[in-house]
């Protein structure tokens, strides 16, 4: 969040009143909290966060929202293991020849050449293999958009309203999606869902490790920030003008998202001010909060710079135009999506330091993409930017590596001079970046989460497949070891092996 | 700079893609996989005469004025073929009016021709040619999202052969295969079961049969009435005569046993599109001698009819003894993925050279142009591609394209956009560029 946007100021009250907190204690008690201090009010402040305010409920409290639903992820079981020998791909721009990566206890603890092996470490012995962070699609629809791809499963796009920021794609994601078990088996280890783009606003996003689990609270991502699913172009104005309602047009595109940020910031200050009041109120005299609005919450932590802006934006222009609105209400987009023009402003975008998610492949598939080359990713790279490989797509997810290796083949016949030490950030630190999540994954660096992949051959080979992969250290897949191949629920039984071996 | 070079870098310049004419060329010091009998040279030469292969080998005499193109120790491979392609009559997949595949109705179904819908302009085609691909076998499909049209369409329509070389017509033949969907689709588009679509097609063929048997009763009125109108029961002819094979989309392996019997009972000739769960059943589809068109990218459970989807269906029915042919993407903006396609289907099992195989000379055998095309033979039509590594790698690219002897330009709409925008900011609008 930038500091000249006014809602950063706002955040910043909001965090004073939070702390100073002499309103905490009623709204504690009137929550039922068995507090017995006698109105010192430190037992109810919530869950470390300054910015809490505890209300009777937590469900009425906007500020409480990033603890709802929250993680139950606990990462697999795993041994000290050290891949030796391996060619890295650090997604730091390094590539290590006969590199050693040692994993323990559920992080990488070093790599290097000629690391130390630790004593009583599981050693894979790698040469003439490869060894790239665990890849990481920024644009998946899997368990929003299950296999098999009956009605029943269809579940992301809430195409009722030009604007549901009120929903939230966890809420839709079937973790029994035998496509997570094919993305692993491609190098997979973290994915943002979101859901559609049928509307100006779609939702919340949702980033998941892609472990197979019981619950989408089991695979959600620890510390991840949500993301916020917008919309530009063809497909809310086709949906909505359909209708007859609007946006018909991309004139009422834009229209509907400056509408949209208005009311958001108009909340917003009602909150602030509730707390304002709140604050000052003595006991006998405390105001009402407002209502809750869950679409405008979703808006209203964008203005805070707590929910991240994933832009489905085609066309260059429409970019453009997408920056001014941002400017105008003083939020940052951080990804636009599919973006198939971005080569047109790749120096615009480098600039504004906003992420590329694309293919390489798709193009043509309607107007907004006609103009969709495969140099698009090399391009925006070539400029400063930051590309990112992305899918929307069950199948394309299983081959993120393929897909950048395109990219990277296109820009080199363009003479761009791509290496594989570049190339490899795009499905790996780049999408880790534009999600949130750098500080956790993306790259091979001593302290990351162990998500690591360990290649057959060179990545950017059709001829490679992933043999190991690990999640936070463990054996979430082996290509030669069944009894790492998990199979969901839903396959059980079914007819059909993937395998032979 | 060659001759070539020169009107290759006009024709960038203009902006005006020309290919050079037919002249005789002499590519030397190329690694050739032929795909016919003389297997895979080492390092040898293709003479290119008149637009066709004049000789193929280790050791050709170079004619005296034939351009030599030296590849270098590169890779030559006949042209690849997308089969099952939206190719050529298609151009945005949103914009129906730029969509000439999917247009059966009730009464022309059968009938339903895309030689008619053929764009030599298409956008699309230079893009598949950069992929390598010099002819495709363009098919008519019924797409399920198209509810606005009548429901009953049992047959999708015919099929042709394109070339993608010089000349504004690309068609080498049309009526190469009959499109029909069968499986869940197909039964949503005829009664809602497979009980409804099987008995419809049985019921069609048996119409076109008792039709070409009594053609000339039909203007008089002296045939029993038929349910399918004349132009549907003239295009099954060649159907029902076995000229002309059933192209069946069809995806369970149940479903691939009732057309293998159907195929039996009528005495029609069949290939199979899809069929995911091929490989359940790989024996009875070798013993049919029924080739079969995969996607060997397609191992999700997508519908309850492909639970057996495997990334293995490929190298399973090759093993079995299948003639297989490997498809890119049946859009043809994705034409270009049949090597990437053939790629994926090696590291999965299939050898090497039944992936070149199942992308050049299995597809022109099929669909009857085995003769003029699909393998580099002395006589055939000379499509080839000179590679700088193996063909099925992304990061490999095409030097040199020929089809029909003719060197292509190596240049699409998609690379002239790259060329404008290289170069950012621009000092002055990039449409002067």
């Amino acid at each position: 969040m930038g500091a000249a946007s006014p809602y950063g100021e706002s955040l910043h009250l909001m965090r004073q009143f939070a702390s100073a907190a002499p309103w905490l204690l009623s709204a504690a008690l009137l929550a039922g909290c068995a507090s017995t201090d006698g109105g010192k009010g430190e037992a109810v402040k919530g869950g470390g966060d300054p910015a809490s305010v505890r209300l009777a409920a937590k469900g009425l409290d906007p500020a409480a929202s990033s603890e709802s639903f929250p993680s139950t992820y606990r990462p697999m079981p795993s041994v000290t293991t050290a891949i030796v020998g391996a060619r890295l791909l650090t997604g730091t721009g390094e590539e290590i020849e006969d590199g050693t990566i040692v994993l323990e206890g559920g992080r990488i603890t070093a790599v290097g050449r000629g690391v130390p092996v630790p004593a009583g470490a599981t050693v894979i012995e790698a040469r003439g293999k490869w060894v790239t962070p665990g890849l990481i699609d920024a644009h998946s629809h899997l368990g929003v958009y299950a296999s098999p791809s009956v009605a029943a499963h269809s579940d992301g796009n809430e195409m009722t309203d030009p604007n549901t920021a009120n929903v939230w794609a966890e809420h839709s994601v079937w973790p029994q999606d035998p496509g997570f078990t094919r993305a692993l088996a491609g190098g997979v280890t973290s994915l943002q869902v979101l859901p559609g783009s049928a509307n100006l606003f779609g939702g919340r996003t949702v980033v998941l490790k892609n472990v197979p689990a019981r619950t989408m609270q089991d695979m959600k991502f620890p510390g991840a920030p949500q993301g916020l699913k917008m919309a530009c172009g063809e497909n809310p104005k086709r949906l909505y003008g359909g209708k007859g309602r609007s946006p018909a047009t991309r004139m009422g595109n834009v229209a509907g998202y400056r509408k949209a940020w208005i009311d958001a910031a108009d909340y917003q200050r009602k909150w602030d001010e509730w707390r304002k009041k709140y604050a000052a109120a003595t006991d006998d005299k405390k105001p009402d909060p407002p209502k809750r609005d869950l679409a405008l919450d979703t808006l209203a932590g964008v203005l805070r710079g707590e929910i991240l802006v994933q832009n489905h934006c085609y066309r260059a222009d429409e970019m453009a135009m997408m920056l001014d609105v941002a400017r105008e209400f003083g939020y940052r987009i951080t990804m636009f999506h599919h973006a198939s023009e971005a080569y047109k402003i790749a120096d615009v975008l480098a600039r504004e330091d906003i992420c590329v998610a694309t293919w390489a492949e798709w193009w043509g598939f309607k107007m907004e993409a006609f103009d969709g080359i495969e140099e698009n990713p090399a391009l925006v790279h070539a400029k400063g930017g930051c590309t990112v490989i992305h899918s929307d797509d069950e199948t394309i997810i299983q081959r993120l590596n393929q897909e950048a290796a395109t990219a990277m083949a296109a820009g080199n016949r363009l003479g761009l001079n791509i290496t594989r030490a570049d190339a490899i950030k795009w499905v790996t630190a780049n999408p880790a970046k534009a999600i949130g999540v750098l500080d956790k994954t993306g790259t091979l660096e001593a302290g990351k989460m162990a998500d690591v992949v360990l290649w057959s051959a060179d990545p950017f080979s059709v001829y490679a497949v992933a043999e190991k992969v690990f999640i936070d250290g463990a054996v979430a897949y082996d290509r030669a070891d069944r009894r790492f191949q998990p199979q969901t629920d839903f396959e059980l039984g079914q007819p059909g092996k993937e395998s032979r071996r | 700079m060659s001759p070539i070079a020169r009107i290759l870098a006009l024709a960038l310049m203009t902006g005006i893609a020309f290919p050079a004419a037919a002249e005789t060329v002499a590519v030397t010091n190329a690694r050739i996989h032929t795909m016919g009998p003389a297997g895979e040279i080492g390092r040898g030469t293709v003479l290119i005469r008149d637009g066709k292969l004049a000789a193929v080998g280790a050791d050709v005499a170079i004619p005296a004025g034939a351009r030599v193109v030296d590849a270098a120790g590169g890779v030559v491979t006949p042209g690849l073929v997308a089969a099952d392609t939206t190719l050529s009559v298609a151009e945005v997949n949103s914009l129906h009016a730029t969509n000439d595949h999917d247009g059966a109705v009730e009464h022309l179904s059968a009938a339903f021709d895309v030689k008619y819908g053929i764009n030599p302009n298409s956008t699309l085609i230079p893009v598949a040619r950069l992929g390598g691909i010099t002819r495709a076998v363009v098919t008519p499909d019924i797409e399920e999202d198209r509810d606005e049209r009548p429901k009953e369409r049992l047959f999708a329509g015919q099929a042709a052969t394109i070339h993608l070389g010089p000349g504004e017509d690309l068609l080498m033949a049309s009526g190469v295969g009959m499109v029909v969907h069968l499986g869940e689709a197909g039964a949503g588009m005829v009664g809602g079961a497979r009980g409804t679509s099987f008995a419809a097609l049985k019921a069609a063929l048996d119409e076109g049969r008792h039709y070409a048997l009594n053609r000339a009763r039909y203007d008089y009125g002296h045939t029993r009435p038929y349910r399918l109108s004349r132009e549907d029961l003239e295009a099954l002819v060649p159907v029902v005569e076995g000229r002309m094979p059933l192209l069946v989309h069809v995806h369970r392996a149940a479903d691939i046993r009732q057309v293998l019997k159907l195929a039996r009972e009528d005495q029609v000739k069949v290939v199979l599109l899809d069929a995911e769960e091929g490989w359940m059943v790989a024996s009875e589809i070798a013993k049919a001698r029924v080739p079969v068109v995969v996607n060997p990218l397609s191992n999700l459970p997508a519908r309850f009819e492909t639970l057996g989807a495997t990334l293995e269906n490929a190298a399973r029915l090759h093993e079995a003894g299948v003639t297989i042919i490997i498809e890119g993407s049946r859009t043809g903006h994705f034409a270009r993925q049949v090597r990437y396609n053939a790629g994926n289907a090696v590291a999965h099992g299939l050898p090497w050279k039944a992936a070149l195989e199942a992308i050049t000379i299995n597809p022109a055998r099929v669909f009857g142009f085995g003769a003029r095309a699909g393998s580099l033979e002395p006589g055939k039509e000379a499509d080839l591609v000179v590679w700088d590594g193996d063909p099925l790698e992304p990061l490999t690219q095409p030097r040199q394209i020929f089809v029909k002897g003719t060197e292509m330009p190596m240049d699409s709409r998609a690379r002239q956009l790259a060329k404008r925008y290289r170069d950012l900011p621009p000092d002055q609008p990039p449409a002067y560029r």
